[in-house]
């Protein structure tokens, strides 16, 4: 599980660029699906043929990034974000550019320590001398992101892009441990540009016509000091979503993950989450609609490059998600 | 040149249609199949001798414009944007209102009678008014509440290349769309004038669920950034530089194989060509990249100075280029793989 995470982690991918995580994803999971293909956005759709309805499961490929705007004439880059990309937690974090070009993120001077970190204030630094030669390795328009080694710490492991690569992780392991026929017609969709407005899930669910559909996704946790109130915590279990920013999830979805989880003693937390939303907000309003729901896997830190969760958590949602999948639903 | 009538037509968001018959006209000849959708978008179909790919080339047709919300007693008019619009370009302005284009003014104390304070600051939209020329309210009888109001404003020559006019976004577009239309190609290409760009992408979202396509190419007039008081780094794109490229907008992430097309297609023809700003602004790319199951979608923009104000700068130089290698990329995309 663990060589599973550190491999779908340290892969390069920004929202728009998921060639790299979609070849490794496919070679994970070729072999144990009866069919995958790639859609004209990039989503990568695999297919488990079963009796059922239709159910999509959908966790997104891509990680917030960079990309570059503007050189200096000193070779300096200045960047815009590409999805939830936050100034405060970037500050000499080392960013690794699509063609492997390393840079590090540094910051004009601030008048005073109390002002606030602004993206427009921020640049990239690769120890280039000029515009000449930061030109000839990172051009405007080349995409970047966190550039940071996968971490084990015993049952919790740290990271970047654990949003959402531990999601692609569980649906991944879900895949390969499924062994008997699913009650459903299970498409799993590993999506892209989630982070910039849940665009892959958009065109995914169109091309799957899904009946339902359970997202795959990091939430946020409240049990850091001083955290906002949240009830989810990281140990407590899978976190079934109740609502959050974007969704009100399906209540017949939620009550059956809940009886699952119940049944097979698989530990579970209910989720509000306050900020951000997932694939499922778009899935949901696909075509005539589609009752939707997600399983969450716990997480600190979103959106920087120590992204942390539990082993035990992302077991939790493997479990929920497999047994979800071998019970009736009507 | 066509951008200049179309440049002086009023057509702000939901407002479109003196623009769509004057583009009608002009198109209908060339194409195969012209339609009103119910959203108003005009959507113009070029059978081709193959059945793919299946193109579409879409350039919007409203503007940023202003709403009649109210007459008083005193005669003046208040009234509200549609779109966005810094207020400041709205003082002291000449507007014409509604079908009957009834001329008024934005009206604003002269300096002498400002007090100190007011000296200072920005009106805000709701101290403003429109002043017709009326002694009451009996007096605007050929006006009603939500009539449309336009910056009133002529299209001129300002120099050899350069030109004046309001409404470059996205008439612009439009005009490179007509150019386009009246040309013959090999592969089904859909010319669409989409409406309410401005408001939202509006009528983008519309566009994608009828028409299945591979590929969607959005003309646009982007602002140009070239102004003297800038920051170095905030200045792309410039007036004179050629066609500009979207590789990330507010509204999406170009399709990175379309976009690489393009940038060879540009190079191979020596088109100069700039990449605008990452991360600004947005365009019905946005929308119709997500219909379906997805259309791979680039934006190709004339840079224009100035745009949502009556005094939009454009280059015709950068108009030819744009035309020029939209052309060959259609060409290209024509051929297949």
């Amino acid at each position: 599980m663990k060589n599973l995470i550190r491999k779908l982690t340290e892969v390069f991918g920004p929202s728009g660029l998921e060639d790299e995580i979609r070849r490794v994803i496919k070679r994970e999971i070729t072999g144990y699906v009866s069919s995958v293909k790639k859609d004209p956005l990039g989503n990568l759709i695999a297919h488990i043929k079963g009796k059922g309805k239709r159910i999509m499961l959908a966790a997104h490929m891509d990680e917030i990034g960079v990309v570059t705007s503007f050189i200096d004439k000193n070779g300096f880059i200045r960047f815009s974000n590409v999805g939830g990309f936050f100034p405060i937690h970037s500050l000499t974090a080392r960013i690794l550019f699509e063609n492997g070009v390393v840079g590090v993120i540094g910051e004009e001077r601030r008048k005073s320590m109390t002002d606030p970190i602004e993206m427009r204030k921020l640049y990239i630094d690769i120890g280039a001398k000029n515009r000449k030669e930061a030109e000839k390795l990172v051009p405007v328009g080349t995409f970047g992101s966190y550039q940071r080694e996968f971490k084990d710490l015993g049952k919790r492991v740290v990271a970047k892009a654990l949003d959402d690569r531990i999601g692609c992780a569980v649906l991944v392991e879900v895949i390969k441990k499924l062994k008997v026929k699913p009650k459903f017609d299970t498409y799993i969709v590993f999506t892209v540009q989630e982070e910039v407005g849940l665009k892959g899930a958009t065109t995914s669910a169109f091309g799957v016509d899904p009946e339902l559909a359970i997202a795959v996704d990091v939430t946020r946790t409240g049990d850091t000091p001083e955290a906002s109130k949240m009830a989810v915590k990281l140990g407590g279990g899978a976190a079934i979503k109740v609502k959050d920013r974007g969704i009100v999830c399906s209540p017949a979805i939620v009550k059956k993950l809940k009886n699952v989880a119940l049944k097979h003693k698989i530990p579970y937390q209910l989720e509000i989450l306050e900020r951000g939303t997932t694939d499922a907000t778009s899935i949901q309003l696909t075509k005539g609609g589609v009752p939707s729901g997600a399983v969450s896997i716990p997480s600190r830190y979103i959106h920087s490059s120590s992204e942390m969760v539990d082993i035990n958590d992302v077991e939790a949602c493997i479990k929920l998600i497999l047994k979800f999948l071998k019970t009736d639903f009507t | 040149m066509l951008l200049e009538k179309l440049s002086n037509l009023d057509g702000a968001s939901g407002d479109e249609a003196e623009v769509r018959n004057f583009i009608k006209g002009k198109v209908k000849n060339y194409v195969t199949n012209i339609e009103v959708d119910p959203f108003g978008n005009l959507i113009c179909f070029k059978k081709g001798r193959k059945k793919s790919p299946i193109i579409i080339i879409d350039a919007h047709m409203d503007e940023v414009g202003f709403m009649i919300t109210g007459k008083r007693q005193d005669g003046t008019l208040t009234f509200s944007k549609v779109g966005g619009i810094n207020t400041s370009v709205v003082i002291a302005k000449t507007l014409r209102i509604g079908r009957k284009k009834i001329r008024g003014v934005v009206g604003i104390k002269p300096v002498h009678l400002l007090e100190k304070e007011e000296r200072k600051k920005v009106p805000t939209l709701k101290e403003l008014y429109i002043d017709v020329g009326a002694k009451s309210d009996k007096e605007l009888k050929d006006i009603e509440i939500g009539d449309f109001a336009y910056f009133d404003t002529d299209f001129e020559r300002l120099s050899n290349n350069v030109i004046k006019g309001k409404a470059f976004d996205d008439r612009v577009g439009c005009s490179l769309l007509i150019d386009i239309a009246r040309k013959e190609f090999n592969f089904p290409l859909y010319t669409v004038f989409s409406t309410q760009e401005e408001i939202g992408l509006r009528g983008a979202r519309v566009i994608g669920n009828r028409i299945n396509a591979d590929y969607a190419i959005i003309l646009e007039g982007t602002g140009a950034g070239d102004f003297p008081s800038r920051k170095e780094n905030a200045r792309v794109p410039f007036l004179g530089k050629g066609p500009t490229l979207t590789v990330m907008d507010r509204s999406m992430i170009a399709d990175r194989e379309l976009l690489e097309i393009i940038i060879n297609i540009a190079k191979r023809e020596k088109i100069s060509y700039q990449l605008k700003q990452p991360g600004i602004g947005g365009t019905d790319a946005g929308r119709i990249q997500v219909s379906q199951r997805g259309v791979k979608c680039s934006v190709i923009a004339v840079p224009a100075r100035y745009i949502h104000s009556p005094v939009s700068l454009m280059n015709t130089k950068d108009y030819r280029d744009t035309f020029k290698l939209v052309m060959a990329v259609l060409r290209h995309l024509g051929r297949g793989r």
